[in-house]
């Protein structure tokens, strides 16, 4: 099959975000708005919001976080884009990324110019049994749920299949784990964007003020393997392999490439795209490596012309610390069973050769689950146009990469951001 | 109604324990979870396929923060469960309860371990519904 290009180029103008975090007495719109003005504060041109053609917005599950369902019109109409059509997409933890995508097509069908795409979700109004089955509906309920499956259930069940298969153990996750928190730390935006060392010195503090025997953990990785620290959530995944529950949105503006002069001194070019779908976890013909998201990154490097080598970094979908790994591998960033010896030596933080999540993650910088996938687009427009402050990676930047995935990889998408200039 | 490859159907099988998927009459490709429809050839000729039981254990988790429907039957962080994904001996792969294993020793569970259909009841009179599980064999 030929490789499938846009029909005419799309080019990223502007982003913002909301906080991450649990945020009492904030709906999904008051988090909407949040991100949607930091947004308009980011394009560097003068720009009337009411030329936008268009509003996508990746949203899971308004109708059981929030009890309110057709939430792409309220968003429209609370961050003034009404009349203009207002979709919401739907693709569990992969409704914004590929919301983004829907957006990325309507510009280059030629439909529209200039397409708002968001996501949202605001899911700390329930108590979190409530927030697990919630979540739970994004797998199969006639044959995965009944057999006793939760989310970090499946994850940690690759884990089991990754660690027989290649030889990684539970210390390898706990690794992961203290890197995106590092990388988080530097994240104003960030959820828990505190070192997992600073968060063990808080809990020795915290018993010596009780009076309580001071815990004697020697390190990070010993302060993680104990089970009053961090508990079991889903053997072999832990309480700091898992991304919290989070409320928070974010919002990028596109616009055709050959207006992306007028909207921005230094613009971010779509280079590739990439979609694909799979049946249930059971149904795959392996359980260590995520099918729809091989497909996907495949896809978007074809159309960008490029190899994984030539990604600088990497914003993945790590809810658990196992994804991040098998992520890595999908990506073609390392071999197939390597991907735990790199995360290991530190080739995937800051410092190393392939820097992952930058941003600390779902796993720090929190992971509202409609708004996910286009949160990790704006660590890829802040790094891209070299605005990530405190975090920023050094050198000059040409490409990163996002994958945004949708339960257990039932949907992934891929997208690919280029600098041009 | 055994000629409609449903949950429903397969559920009721579930409950004389019995483990049935379907088979596609024409290239003999088989299904578990029973699917109405071939997705390799769009074929759906199927009929009825009792499988063996017999399976091996490919991954597994031991879940202590249980959903709503599991802390009703008295699982929580006390008392953790182990699920897991099984190839059957006839080929597909299907998620299932865990019976029988050291669920607070989840290093001595063994990806490859054999294992054996088994079926749990919930419920008692008209509402009792069996589910799948595996033990080892």
């Amino acid at each position: 099959m030929s490789t499938k290009k846009l029909a005419r180029g799309v080019a990223l103008v502007g982003a913002g975000m909301s906080k991450f975090g649990a945020f009492k007495g904030k709906t999904s719109r008051d988090l909407f708005v949040e991100a949607f003005v930091e947004m308009l504060a980011s394009v560097d041109k003068p720009f009337d919001p009411k030329s936008v053609d268009a509003l996508y917005v990746g949203n899971y599950s308004s109708d059981l976080f929030e009890n309110q369902g057709h939430t792409a019109p309220i968003m429209a109409s609370w961050v003034g884009l009404t009349p203009i059509p207002a979709v919401r997409v739907e693709d569990a933890c992969a409704s914004a990324g590929v919301a983004l995508r829907e957006g990325i097509l309507a510009i280059a069908s030629g439909l529209c110019d200039i397409v708002v795409v968001g996501g949202v979700e605001k899911m700390t109004d329930l108590p979190t049994e409530k927030v697990t089955d919630t979540l739970a509906t994004a797998a199969d309920s006639q044959f995965e749920i009944p057999a006793g499956f939760t989310f970090p259930g499946f994850y940690a069940a690759m884990a089991t299949s990754y660690m027989a298969a290649y030889g990684a153990t539970p210390e390898t996750f706990m690794k992961v784990g203290i890197k995106n928190h590092n990388h988080g730390s530097l994240n104003e935006k960030a959820q828990f964007g505190a070192k997992i060392s600073t968060l063990m010195e808080v809990r020795k503090a915290s018993a010596a003020k009780k009076g309580l025997p001071i815990p004697e953990w020697k390190d990070e990785l010993e302060f993680l393997k104990d089970e009053r620290a961090n508990p079991i959530i889903a053997w072999p995944m832990r309480l700091y392999d898992c991304s919290p529950v989070s409320d928070g949105a974010a919002v990028v503006l596109l616009v055709s490439e050959e207006l992306a002069a007028k909207f921005s001194d230094h613009p971010i070019f779509v280079a590739g795209v990439g979609q694909a779908s799979d049946g249930a976890l059971h149904d795959r013909e392996e359980l260590n490596s995520i099918p729809s998201a091989r497909l996907a990154g495949q896809k978007a490097y074809e159309m960008a012309g490029i190899q994984p080598k030539d990604i600088d970094f990497a914003e993945v979908h790590d809810c658990f610390t196992i994804a991040e790994i098998i992520a890595s591998e999908d990506l073609g960033f390392f071999e197939k069973g390597e991907g735990w010896k790199a995360a290991e030596a530190g080739e995937t933080a800051s410092s190393g050769k392939k820097p992952i999540n930058l941003s600390g993650g779902l796993k720090s910088k929190g992971h509202p689950v409609g708004a996910s996938g286009v949160g990790q687009v704006v660590e890829v427009w802040k790094q891209l146009r070299g605005q990530a402050g405190e975090r920023q990676l050094p050198g000059k930047l040409k490409f990163g990469l996002t994958h945004n995935v949708g339960g257990t990889g039932q949907t992934c998408v891929v997208h690919i951001f280029e600098r041009r200039d | 109604m055994e000629n409609e490859f449903t949950y429903a159907v397969y559920s009721s099988f579930l409950n004389e324990h019995k483990l049935l998927g379907s088979r596609d009459k024409k290239n003999g490709a088989v299904f578990l979870p029973p699917r109405p429809l071939n997705p390799q050839n769009y074929s759906v000729d199927m009929e009825w396929l009792e499988f063996s039981g017999k399976g091996t254990l490919e991954a597994y988790t031991i879940v202590y923060i249980a959903p709503t429907a599991m802390i009703e039957e008295g699982f929580d962080r006390k008392n953790p469960y182990c699920v897991g994904i099984v190839k059957t001996e006839e080929g597909p792969m299907v998620s299932a309860f865990i019976k029988d294993v050291d669920v607070l020793h989840p290093e001595t569970i063994k990806v490859g371990t054999a294992v054996k259909a088994s079926f749990i009841d919930r419920g008692e009179g008209e509402a009792r519904q069996s589910f799948l599980a595996f033990q080892p064999a």
